[in-house]
């Protein structure tokens, strides 16, 4: 889960990261009162879960309350590269000598994390290490050694800290590295990390995604979830915990196994090119059991979608076989009826793997008018794909 | 032969007594796998049909010989279950769990190298299956047969299509490394020992979007592999951003992406097949001339 600014400086507070005070505010109101409160030249800054909002216009200064409240007017409601600001951050604005970037990362192709920092801030961090790699130094952090000030000096010294600032950085790295573990962070992020003239370093910005795996031990983590920026049927999805992800096209996924749907939404693609560029709906993984409860909410939230036009139905029985397969899908439409849910949309079957055979005899059996059955994940693609350009071409 | 696994593994299953780890143990017994021991703490002296529990791996490998652990306990305990069997000095502990911290992972992980005495698999994977010799984990025995194709995948359901349209040429080992940001075998692991396996004349490699493994396994197989490699990558529609069921498959930016990974392994060779049927038919014509 990524954070949005104003979260991640929650986090830095609780870990006495020096930074700049500030708050967050909804409504030009909230931010007139939070920039009188501060009662300096305030920053108002947008908060969405992307980069390049300076450039956008989403981030203003403002000398006084009024100016504070102008700044957060244009801003709220802004749409930065697809992401509507419904907050902005209001935060005491820094006079800065110097900038810096500093962070701790992830590093999945060495199986460790690593650390990067580098003396050229304030400016995209993928430019430094494309342009100028000297500039960013890059050390890696064996994951049970961790940080301590020995290793963040080793770290501050080879990106070539000025030695006025090297404590102080040194410091700084000791206390996000400590972000990074103690709240089970994939990356956290300062930039910039700035010099004042009156030669304190702050924090002016900051980027954390947490370890979605890890909530289980962190219990404020939970608040962090954005209701606001998440598709509804997402949500929805996520109250049945359903492993799902919203897109956009006319054919509904359903799979077992999250590389098999994905594998399902490339072969729906390929077919669609050929019946007017037909799409995926969604991601929809129910899990190896793929058992006859489960196999409903997946339906439901499915054939809910308005774009969904047709659903392909795409089961690999290995644990599960496919005579319990057939008979989930067939209970789970029992179920969908008995509640009322409209049922009208076509819905493709292909089930494979251990008994296959007697899976499609139970389904062939059946005989129920939305499911059609196709042997084959190549052919049930084609056919999903002809059978929902046919009903949006109706419409 | 096989590579890791065969018919000389003896196989402890930590978690044994869980209603995953009973139901899954059955499976392994099923398909002619040598399970040996369960670990639960606690729970000494009880078995599981006929298999003892031990309180520890320690002495359940003491008590039995057993050289590969199944791991299937839950995320809050599979640290210190990982941590045990390394300190036991198990060879192979396969790591089945789901929702591992990715902290976890990357300081058991570490915790496997420095030891030097065990290999790891997954974690969030299905596990490992040489047809015919034994069965370390999840993956269905009955959709495959034993013969000479290696297969190494991040997906599980996705490795089980692959294992049953190959079915009628069969397979040496079919791996299953898991689609978690870092796992302890990857792609080149296998692919060295497949490389290395007189049993096995060519490779299936199934990927999905996320990270560039599959971009380092293309270089790898460029400098080192001789055998035919055939590939698939799963997740070419995949919008950015977006996690696709696994923790690790997300294209971030230009990363990641399925269309990068795909360039990377014909640059060396690979033929990689459109859709996973037309993977399987590619290496059908590698087996059969």
């Amino acid at each position: 889960m990524d954070l949005y600014e104003y979260q991640a400086k929650h986090l830095f507070g609780k870990h006495r990261i020096p930074g700049t005070p500030g708050e967050v505010c909804a409504t030009a109101v909230a931010a007139h009162e939070v920039a009188r409160k501060i009662g300096t030249p305030v920053v108002v800054k947008a908060q969405v879960k992307t980069g390049g909002r300076g450039k956008a216009g989403g981030v203003k200064l403002a000398a006084n309350p009024d100016e504070a409240s102008a700044a957060a007017t244009a801003i709220l409601g802004m749409d930065i590269k697809g992401h509507t600001v419904h907050r902005v951050l209001v935060a005491e604005a820094a006079d800065i000598s110097e900038e810096y970037y500093v962070s701790f990362l992830l590093d999945r192709a060495n199986r460790a994390f690593l650390a990067m920092a580098s003396t050229a801030g304030g400016v995209e961090i993928e430019e430094v290490a494309a342009t100028r790699p000297q500039d960013l130094a890059m050390i890696r952090v064996d994951a049970l050694l961790g940080v301590d000030v020995k290793k963040a000096t080793e770290i501050v010294d080879a990106a070539n800290f000025p030695p006025a600032v090297r404590d102080q950085v040194i410091a700084m790295m000791v206390k996000l590295w400590k972000v990074m573990v103690d709240e089970d962070a994939t990356l956290v992020e300062v930039n910039p990390l700035v010099l004042t003239p009156g030669g304190v370093v702050l924090a002016l910005d900051g980027k954390v995604t947490l370890d979605d795996n890890a909530n289980y031990r962190h219990a404020g983590h939970a608040d962090f979830m954005d209701r606001e920026g998440t598709d509804p049927i997402e949500l929805r999805a996520k109250e049945f915990e359903l492993n799902y992800v919203k897109l956009h096209g006319e054919v509904g996924i359903i799979g077992n196994g999250a590389g098999l749907v994905m594998s399902t939404l490339d072969v729906v693609a390929y077919a669609g090119e050929e019946f007017g560029g037909i799409k995926p709906a969604n991601f929809l993984d129910i899990g190896g059991g793929a058992s006859a409860p489960v196999m409903a909410n997946g339906l439901d939230i499915v054939l809910n979608d308005p774009e969904v036009e047709a659903v392909l139905v795409n089961v690999f029985g290995g644990i599960t076989s496919c005579d319990a397969v057939a008979n989930g899908v067939l209970q789970a439409l029992e179920m969908l009826k008995a509640e009322g849910a409209p049922l009208s949309k076509p819905i493709v079957c292909r089930i494979d793997g251990n008994n296959a055979v007697e899976g499609r005899r139970i389904l062939t059996e059946a005989n129920h008018p939305l499911i059609e059955i196709v042997d084959t994940m190549d052919d049930a693609a084609r056919r999903v794909a002809e059978l929902a350009a046919a009903r949006k071409a109706g419409k | 032969m096989a590579i890791w696994l065969d018919t000389n593994s003896l196989i402890l299953v930590q978690g044994m007594t869980g209603s995953e780890g009973t139901k899954h143990t059955r499976r392994m017994v099923a398909s002619g796998a040598r399970v040996v021991a369960g670990v639960t703490p606690g729970k000494a002296g009880q078995d599981v049909d006929g298999i003892p529990i031990f309180d520890d791996v320690q002495s359940a490998v003491a008590a039995t010989g057993a050289n590969v652990s199944v791991v299937f306990v839950p995320p809050k305990f599979a640290k210190a279950a990982v941590i045990e069997a390394v300190d036991a000095k198990i060879a192979l502990a396969v790591v089945i769990t789901e929702g591992i911290p990715v902290h976890d992972s990357a300081q058991f992980f570490q915790y496997s190298q420095n030891s030097g005495a065990t290999r790891l698999i997954g974690p969030n994977c299905p596990g490992i299956i040489s047809p015919g010799q034994s069965n370390a984990g999840i993956i269905p025995a009955d959709i495959t047969k034993a013969g000479r194709i290696g297969l190494v995948s991040k997906s599980g359901t996705l490795t089980y299509q692959m294992m049953y349209e190959l079915r009628d040429i069969g397979f040496s080992t079919c791996v299953g490394i898991g689609g978690d940001p870092i796992i302890g075998t990857t792609h080149i692991d296998c692919l060295q020992a497949f490389q290395d396996d007189p049993e096995t004349d060519a490779v299936v490699m199934i990927g999905e979007i996320g990270g560039d493994a599959e971009e380092r396994a293309a270089a790898y197989i460029g400098q080192h592999i001789t055998k035919p490699v055939v590939g698939y990558v799963a997740g070419f529609t995949a919008p950015e951003g977006k996690t696709m069921g696994h923790a690790g498959a997300i294209v971030s930016g230009s990363a990641g992406t399925a269309i990068a990974k795909q360039e990377a392994l014909e640059a060396v060779g690979v033929k990689v097949g459109k859709t996973p049927s037309a993977t399987a038919r590619l290496m059908r014509e590698i087996m059969q001339g």
